[in-house]
Order: structure tokens, then C-alpha cells, then sequence
């Protein structure tokens, strides 16, 4: 899917006429009102936004840096960033794949991506970068058909005000932890989405036809609403190891399903892990909240993580609406030294509300995996059921994994029902594999992904196929 | 096909074969037979390429190349396989993909393509059909929760799929009720033709009724005290091993 998109994508013309907000001027690092009054301005957004993004600020100075238990990383110097992320000056880009990790390149290669897409993923300087910004137009008329909005969250402030104005910050508000906070003060990229009344979104929504996968935000912001009996199944991400020079990704997604809508948010997540050391990964610390609103709503987060240094999210659902739905389905990979923090809340407010939550971890190497999970029935939500499965399945002894199953079950008509399990590709199996004819690294995958299953059957099928193939690449060489 | 010369194998440092020598030509079945302890399962293993098994003197060829160059996956692609006393559960892992997996493979190291699926489903059902298995097995995980009798007859379907030139089975009879004996035992004769051999351990005389052996050698403590012909596994059955400690080796 991927490869068939970009390679349509670099058939097309490179359209100057949509790039106009994107002109290379840089704040000097440091954060202060003025940096995020010149954002606002830069952006051309109205006076409600500015006012918003001032008092997330305000909350923001009065918070202090999250501490955990099981992630580890040097304090991160805030005033060192530049918060207006213009495009990367040609000359401090890598100026061609010379420059480039060749273990970064290699991955690539096995992943198929095609020799052009290569460099730009990679962060290389390249003349025609294609801006998928282009491509946007054809899906849009489609779109448009249909009613569905899609545009950048930028447009989308100033063309759908008073849509944005009303949803923005009900999910995730401004002061809900450190780095949603700070995401309010200064996000400048991500997507807005809604789905009026009745529709069904006539394709899957993918990132990836809208941001350049070259210069995926810093900070970024994504809203999606989805009106009554609406549906829209949402692809964040690819497959390809991603590269980017900054550090700090503080993403916040926000969901919002109205009476009988149904959201599915789907996410391969394949940051640049870093160099053999970790060195040059990405922090990835992500808000990710659903909220079921209506009654009969449902949300559903599918998730395959494998890159990032360090990664820290917890997509939640707050199901609000009677007899909504809230589903997790995850898989998170680990290798090498990365070190991930992931899990899920699930709120039950409404009565007969109903939770799945299915998470997978793998970790191999020397990486540490922590799953945090927590599950909350109000008193007023009786008759609400919850189903837990959280496995971990460990390759080789340097790594960990840990499971943190919280629950807070404030009633006594509803049911929890948690199942946990910790095993180890064992090398007995392996040897079985391997004395049939099989590759070590082809039974790896095979144990792997057979131990994925449950995940992988979630994500749409063209996502399913690379996700295996990820995984067998991300785990490559963790055996032995 | 293969040929031992002088193997001597050590675990963790203690000397386990002390210099087996033992030659098997296509079309030929061989039984080990052997007291409890005495190096049976560590020949098999040796020969699989286990980890932890340390070659410290001999040869082993198998069809004129050395099989200790060989990587596990390598001896299986040329044809060496092994039916294992207690194989191991894979959970999450469908029985029919891992055969599948293990055909291909296999088939790949020869330099032919993936068998088509109607081709490959079509050969699965003649085979399970064989060792009389319900098709469920091929949908569950590759032994789990099989029972005993239930993952030997796993392991011949191995075979059957597979189709090796070495075939080498470790107890295969035990664990099985007398009708899962048949089948395994009419599994495992369905693979001999004149370009095949067999390589099987057993305790009993019982499984040699059905699967009749060339040559039958009887293993003590690391070293072949004795071989002979069908004959010597009755004539073990009727008086034990003691008798085969005081003679002489032949
Ligand atoms: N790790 C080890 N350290 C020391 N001795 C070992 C180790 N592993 C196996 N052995 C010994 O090697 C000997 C041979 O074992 P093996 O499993 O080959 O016997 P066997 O002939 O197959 O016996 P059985 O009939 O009971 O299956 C045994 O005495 C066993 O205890
Ligand atoms: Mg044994």
C-alpha cells in the first residue's frame, strides 16, 4: 500500500502553491509567550487560539517533568528547542544516503521501500521532496463527495473554526499531564478529521497520504470527530523507520465519537530507534485519548509500536456514552536498548459499557517493556464488563518485561476479567524449528507473529502484511 | 548414507559416546536399543546438531559430506530429520504453518519454488488421512496440549510431509496405545523405498514387529556392545542386557 501511494506520489508534480505557510523562518530555541504569540501568528489563527495555546503555557510552567519508575533518560533541556519547526535548512540535513546509518538504509532495503523514498525518509536534502500535500487534492474531491473533512489541523483552525473550537482540548485538555500541556502551548502540524451525521467514510484516512514522511512534526496535534452513526478507520504512520533531528515527539490525539459512531485508529509507530548505542533515537511521549460520547459508540485503538528510544503512551478510552465500546489491541516490540512505557486506561462512566484490551509485548535484546493498565468502573456504570489479556513474550535473558494492571471497580454489577502471561522463545523451540529446515530468524518470526496474532487480525489487511514483516525485521538478529 | 566413525560426544564435559561406529545405507532400518542412560537420545541429538553436545573425536559423514559442518536447518534441508522423544509445544503457532513453513523451506535449499497451496493442501489431507488424525491438528497450535500418543503421530506426519532420506526417530512407540502403534508403525514404513533410510531407538521389541529392522545394535554405555539381525532385539526381549555387558563385543 505504502509503496504504491509514494510511487504515485512521485509521478505527480511538485505544486509550489501549497506549501505557502511553511517559509523558512526559525524562532531562536527557548520558549517564552512571544515564541508561541509568533507561532499563532505564523499559523494566521484567530484570537481563541492564541488565548488557548497562552493558558495550556500557563498551566504547563506550573507542572513538573513526569518521573517512571522503569524509563530512564537524561533530563531534557526545554529551552534548548526551537518550538516554530521550520523546515530543516538544506545544510544541516545528511546531503545524501553517504551520510545516512548505513543500518538505517539496510532496514529499508529489507522493507522494500523504493531507492527515491529511501533518502527522504531518511532526512536527506533532497531538491524535490515531494510534499504529499499534493496528493491530498485527489483524496479530497473524493472526500468531499461524502462530506468528510481532512485537512491539516493549521487549516483547520482557520477554515472550520468553530468545529475545532468546539471539540479541541473536551478529550485531552490543556493541563492533563506535562507533555499534553506543553503539545497545547505549541503543536503546529497534525490532522483534523470529521465525519458528519450518518456517514461512512468511503476510504481508510492515512497520514500518510498528508504529511511528508521526511519531516513529521515535533509536535504534533490530531482531532478527529465523528458524528452520529458515523464511521472512519484512521492509518497514523508506516512502516519505514522514520528519522528525524528532533528528539522530542509529544504528540496528543484526541477522539470523539458521537451516538452509534464508530472511530478505528490504527498505528504502525516506527521511529529511528537510534544507532546501536540508542544514540540519535527519538522520545516519543504521546497523550492518545477516545472519547465514546454517545450512547452506542464505539473506539478502537490498534497499535504496533516498534521504534522510538523511548516511548511513553497510553491510548485511553473514556466511555461515557451507555453501552459504548472501547477496544486495545497492541503490540509493542523492543530491541536493542529501547525502552517503552505503554498501556491503556479504560474509564467506564456510562452504564453497560463494555472494554477489550489485548496487549502483546515482545521484547528482546537488552530492552526493558513495562505495560500500565487501567481499568475503571464508576459507581454509576453498572453492568459493565472488562476482558484484560496481557502477555509478554521475552527473547533471550538481558531484557524485561512488566505488567502493571490497575483497577478501580467502583460497583458491583459489573464483571473484570484479567488474564497475564510471561514466556520465552525458548531455545528448545527454536531447535524444533530449525531441525525441520526452518531459519533461526524465519522461526523467530513465526513464534513472534503467531504470539501477535490477536493484534495483527485488527489492523487492515494491507497494515497486517507489513506489520509482520516489520516485526521480522526489528527483531532481526536478537537470537544468538 | 551415513556413515560414524569413532564418535565420541561429551555433555558439559562428561563423556557420553565413546566411540560409536556405525554405517546405514539407503534403504536400510536400523534399531538402537540400549539400557536407560546409555547414550541413545545423546546419538540423536548429536546427529540433529543439538546445542551443548561437544564432538571431541570421530566422523560423521552423511551422504559424503560432513555433517558436522552442517549448520540444524542445513542437515534438515539435506534431508536428515529428526523425530524427537519429547517435542516441544509452540503455542501461537498454527501445526499446518509450520509445516508449511518447513516444506518451503526445505523445498527453497533444493532450489525449488513454494509448493502452490492447492498442491500443498491437497498432499496435508492425503497425509493426515494416513496417520488417521482429525483435521483439527492442523489448525491448533504445533503440540499444544497434544497428548503424548498425539504428538508422536504429529511427528511422522513431519515425516510423511517432508519426506527425508534419513529418517531418525527417538522412542517413537512410547506413549502410544496399540492402534496409534499400527499407524505410526505404518506411517513410518510407508517411507521406506530403496533411496531411504531409518535411523529408530526403541525399548521394545513390540515396534520391531511392525517396522522390521536390518540391523539392530545394542548401545551401552556410550559404545555398540553388540549388533545383529532382527533377531538380537528377541532375543533382548527374552533376556536383558546383562548378558550383553559380559560378552565380549563382537
Ligand atoms: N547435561 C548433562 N550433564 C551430565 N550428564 C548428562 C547431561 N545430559 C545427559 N547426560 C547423561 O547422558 C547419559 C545419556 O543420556 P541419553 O538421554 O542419551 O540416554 P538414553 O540412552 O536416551 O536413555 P533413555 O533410554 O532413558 O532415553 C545419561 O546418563 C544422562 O544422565
Ligand atoms: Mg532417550
Amino acid at each position: 500500500m505504502a509503496t504504491e501511494a509514494m510511487e504515485q506520489l512521485a509521478r505527480r508534480e511538485y505544486k509550489q502553491g501549497f506549501v505557502t505557510d511553511i517559509e523558512s523562518d526559525t524562532v531562536p530555541p527557548g520558549l517564552d509567550e512571544s515564541v508561541i504569540a509568533f507561532i499563532s501568528q505564523k499559523k494566521g489563527e484567530p484570537q481563541w487560539m492564541l488565548d488557548w495555546r497562552l493558558e495550556a503555557y500557563h498551566q504547563w510552567l506550573k507542572m513538573t517533568s513526569p518521573s517512571w519508575a522503569h524509563l530512564d533518560y537524561p533530563p531534557i533541556d526545554y529551552q534548548a528547542i526551537s518550538y516554530f519547526s521550520a523546515p530543516k535548512k538544506p545544510e544541516d540535513r545528511p546531503q545524501s544516503l553517504d551520510e545516512v546509518d548505513p543500518k538505517l538504509l539496510e532496514t529499508y532495503e529489507k522493507l522494500g521501500i523504493p531507492l527515491h523514498e529511501r533518502a527522504a525518509l531518511a532526512g536527506v536534502a533532497v531538491d524535490a521532496v515531494f510534499d504529499s500535500v499534493s496528493v491530498t487534492t485527489t483524496f479530497r474531491e473524493k472526500l468531499a463527495e461524502a462530506g468528510v473533512i481532512f485537512c491539516s489541523i493549521s487549516e483547520a483552525i482557520r477554515e472550520y473554526p468553530e468545529l475545532v473550537r468546539q471539540h479541541l482540548g473536551t478529550v485531552v485538555p490543556q493541563g492533563d499531564n506535562y507533555f499534553a500541556a506543553l503539545n497545547s502551548a505549541v503543536f503546529t502540524d497534525g490532522s483534523f478529521v470529521y465525519i458528519p451525521e450518518g456517514v461512512t467514510c468511503p476510504m481508510e484516512l492515512s497520514t500518510y497520504f498528508r504529511i511528508n514522511a521526511a519531516n513529521t512534526g515535533q509536535f504534533e496535534r490530531t482531532l478527529i470527530v465523528c458524528d452520529k452513526r458515523a464511521q472512519v478507520s484512521y492509518l497514523e504512520g508506516c512502516t519505514a523507520p522514520q528519522r528525524d533531528e528532533n528528539q522530542l515527539h509529544a504528540a496528543v490525539v484526541e477522539l470523539v465519537a458521537l451516538e452509534d459512531a464508530y472511530i478505528k485508529y490504527s498505528t504502525v509507530q516506527n521511529w529511528y530507534p537510534g544507532d546501536e548505542d540508542g544514540k540519535g533515537g527519538i522520545y516519543n511521549f504521546v497523550t492518545k485519548r477516545g472519547d465514546c460520547r454517545g450512547d452506542r459508540s464505539r473506539i478502537s485503538w490498534t497499535q504496533v509500536e516498534t521504534g522510538s528510544a523511548i516511548t511513553w503512551k497510553y491510548p485511553s478510552c473514556l466511555l461515557r456514552g451507555n453501552e459504548s465500546k472501547g477496544e486495545f489491541y497492541s503490540v509493542a516490540v523492543t530491541n536493542g536498548r529501547q525502552q517503552a512505557d505503554t498501556g491503556t486506561k479504560m474509564i467506564h462512566i456510562g452504564k453497560d459499557t463494555s472494554s477489550t484490551i489485548v496487549s502483546k509485548g515482545i521484547a528482546a535484546g537488552k530492552s526493558n517493556q513495562s505495560y500500565r493498565g487501567l481499568v475503571k468502573v464508576s459507581p454509576r456504570a453498572t453492568g459493565s464488563r472488562n476482558f484484560t489479556q496481557c502477555d509478554s513474550l521475552l527473547i533471550g535473558d538481558k531484557c524485561g518485561a512488566h505488567t502493571f494492571p490497575y483497577q478501580e471497580i467502583g460497583n458491583s454489577r459489573s464483571t473484570i476479567e484479567h488474564e497475564a502471561t510471561t514466556s520465552k522463545i525458548g531455545d528448545d523451540q527454536l531447535f524444533y524449528c530449525k531441525s525441520r529446515g526452518i531459519s533461526e530468524e524465519d522461526a523467530v518470526s513465526m513464534i513472534v507473529n503467531g504470539f501477535c496474532k490477536d493484534v495483527f487480525q485488527e489492523l487492515p489487511m494491507e497494515f497486517a502484511v507489513e506489520a509482520e514483516a516489520l516485526l521480522s525485521v526489528t527483531l532481526e538478529g536478537s537470537v544468538g | 548414507m551415513l556413515e560414524i566413525k569413532d564418535l565420541h560426544a561429551t555433555v558439559e564435559g562428561n563423556e557420553i559416546l565413546k566411540g560409536i561406529t556405525l554405517s546405514i545405507k539407503p534403504g536400510e532400518v536400523h534399531a538402537i536399543m540400549g539400557p536407560n542412560g546409555a547414550g541413545k537420545s545423546t546419538l540423536s541429538a548429536v546427529l540433529a546438531g543439538r546445542d551443548g553436545y561437544e564432538v571431541t573425536q570421530g566422523t560423521i559423514t552423511f551422504d559424503g559430506k560432513d555433517l558436522m559442518e552442517m549448520e540444524v536447518e542445513e542437515r534438515a534441508q539435506a534431508g536428515l530429520l529428526m523425530g524427537f522423544q519429547y517435542p516441544v509445544e509452540i503455542p501461537g503457532v498454527k501445526n499446518i504453518y509450520l509445516l508449511k513453513s518447513a516444506l518451503n523451506a526445505q523445498r527453497a535449499a533444493r532450489g525449488l519454488d513454494e509448493m502452490p497451496a492447492p498442491e500443498f493442501m491437497k498432499l496435508i489431507k492425503e497425509k493426515i488421512a494416513f496417520m488417521k488424525m482429525d483435521s483439527s491438528f492442523l489448525h491448533r497450535a504445533v503440540n499444544e496440549g497434544f497428548s503424548g500418543g498425539e504428538k508422536k503421530r504429529n511427528e511422522i506426519l513431519q515425516m510423511l510431509v517432508l519426506q527425508p532420506k534419513l529418517a531418525l526417530l527417538d522412542e517413537i512407540d512410547s506413549g502410544l496405545d496399540i492402534d496409534a502403534m499400527k499407524v505410526v508403525a505404518e506411517g513410518v514404513n510407508s517411507l521406506r523405498d530403496e533411496n531411504r533410510a531409518i535411523l529408530m531407538v526403541t525399548h521394545y521389541q513390540r515396534l520391531l514387529d511392525h517396522i522390521t529392522p536390518d540391523q539392530v545394535h545394542v548401545l551401552i554405555d556410550g559404545r555398540i556392545a553388540k549388533s545383529g539381525d532382527r533377531h538380537l532385539a528377541e532375543e533382548l526381549e527374552a533376556r536383558g542386557y546383562e548378558w550383553v555387558i559380559e560378552e565380549p563385543a563382537a
